[in-house]
């Protein structure tokens, strides 16, 4: 039996094989897998908006610009090195179809706006997405491998 | 959002949600010729990764009904059904032998979105009597998924500002409580103060 860790909303965590990293219930949220198949070590993210305002971060987890260093530098600790990172991403839906679509409504596309910049800019390859949609998601990393399920009530199953 | 108010503001929220909850379930109640029992209004701070815990998990089945609601005290209303809950709800409301209902079709979506008007309206309605902040429901929208997901748009608005998200959770209980729903009003983020300055326990 591998062991499972869970993330909880606005929160990651670490592990490395043969161990699995798993979140649940991603509607706006995202969930960033990131892994280095050299030493197999994983690092998932449940991140819930996309910029945080200011320097003063309670919960640096919660947010795209705070949560993806953090996430890094906690891989680093257990031997994965940033330029053999790649990432997978799911979530990002938009789970309620109001009369007017406001900012805020779009919360699940700005996040993702947010972390696919970030990426870039850390020239972090994002080899698999499964985002968008009005529907939740599941996932589970398995450090093991680097493969990424993505689990749906309605829209079947994926492994990325 | 402040986080110091005193044991007499929480109990003005709870007391108002009383009331508030009091006039939905009346409401309810009429709509589905049944006897409604209501639970008293929690008034609670949950960090934002508990919220789903409470609903039975992030990955349990439920139905969201989410209303904006307009005001000088802006709000959000979101009403939570567990998936089973809903579909008996539904046989209730169709006049079907119960748990015949197998699914939420689009018709069945309607009637479970006019439900969360109504209780949001009769909710409002008494909210507005104590405050006078004019509180104008939104035409509700409507998501069946996993729990975490439902929430997770309502706490992300909450979240950009604190790590602590307050809600007024009232539960209904119908038919023996085999029918049951959450109830969150969940203020954006300066109209607590002016819900409490409108009842006359703000802080100045």
């Amino acid at each position: 039996m591998k062991e499972t860790q869970r993330v909880g909303m606005a929160d990651l965590a670490v592990a490395s094989a043969p161990e699995v990293l798993m979140t649940i219930g991603l509607g706006s949220c995202i969930g960033v897998a990131l892994y280095d198949s050299i030493v197999r070590v994983g690092g998932l993210a449940h991140v819930m908006l996309p910029k945080s305002n200011g320097p003063l971060v309670s919960n640096p987890a919660k947010f795209a610009d705070t949560a993806l260093p953090l996430l890094i530098r906690k891989m680093g600790d257990q031997g994965a090195q940033k330029q053999r990172l790649t990432a997978k991403l799911a979530g990002g839906a938009q789970m309620f179809k109001l009369e007017r679509a406001t900012d805020t409504m779009r919360i699940g596309a700005r996040n993702l706006e947010a972390i696919v910049e970030w990426l870039e800019k850390e020239r972090i390859p994002i080899v698999a997405q499964d985002t968008g949609g009005n529907w939740g998601r599941t996932v589970k990393l398995d450090t093991e491998n680097g493969d990424f399920l993505v689990r749906t009530i309605a829209h079947g199953e994926k492994r990325l | 959002m402040n986080l110091e108010w005193s044991d007499l503001h929480y109990d003005v929220l709870k007391e108002v949600g009383n009331i508030g909850a009091g006039n939905a379930a009346t409401a309810l109640a009429a709509l589905l010729n049944e006897q409604i029992k209501m639970q008293v209004p929690q008034v609670i701070w949950l960090p934002l990764g508990e919220v789903s815990n409470r609903l039975g998990g992030a990955e349990e089945a439920v139905v969201g009904v989410l209303l904006d609601v307009e005001s000088k005290a802006p709000c959000t209303i979101l009403v939570v059904f567990p998936l089973q809950r809903a579909l008996l709800l539904l046989d209730i409301l169709f006049n079907k032998p119960l748990g015949e209902s197998d699914c939420i079709d689009e018709m069945g979506a309607s009637a479970l979105q006019e439900v969360g008007n109504i209780l949001a309206g009769s909710y409002l309605t008494s909210l507005n009597s104590f405050t006078g902040l004019g509180f104008i429901p939104m035409v509700p929208a409507i998501a069946v998924d996993m729990a975490g997901a439902v929430l997770d748009y309502v706490l992300a608005e909450f979240g950009q500002v604190a790590d602590q998200v307050l809600l007024i959770e009232t539960e209904f209980l119908a038919l023996g409580e085999e029918i049951y729903s959450y109830f969150f009003l969940v203020p954006k983020s300066d109209a607590l103060e002016a819900i409490f300055a409108a009842l006359g326990v703000g802080h100045t």
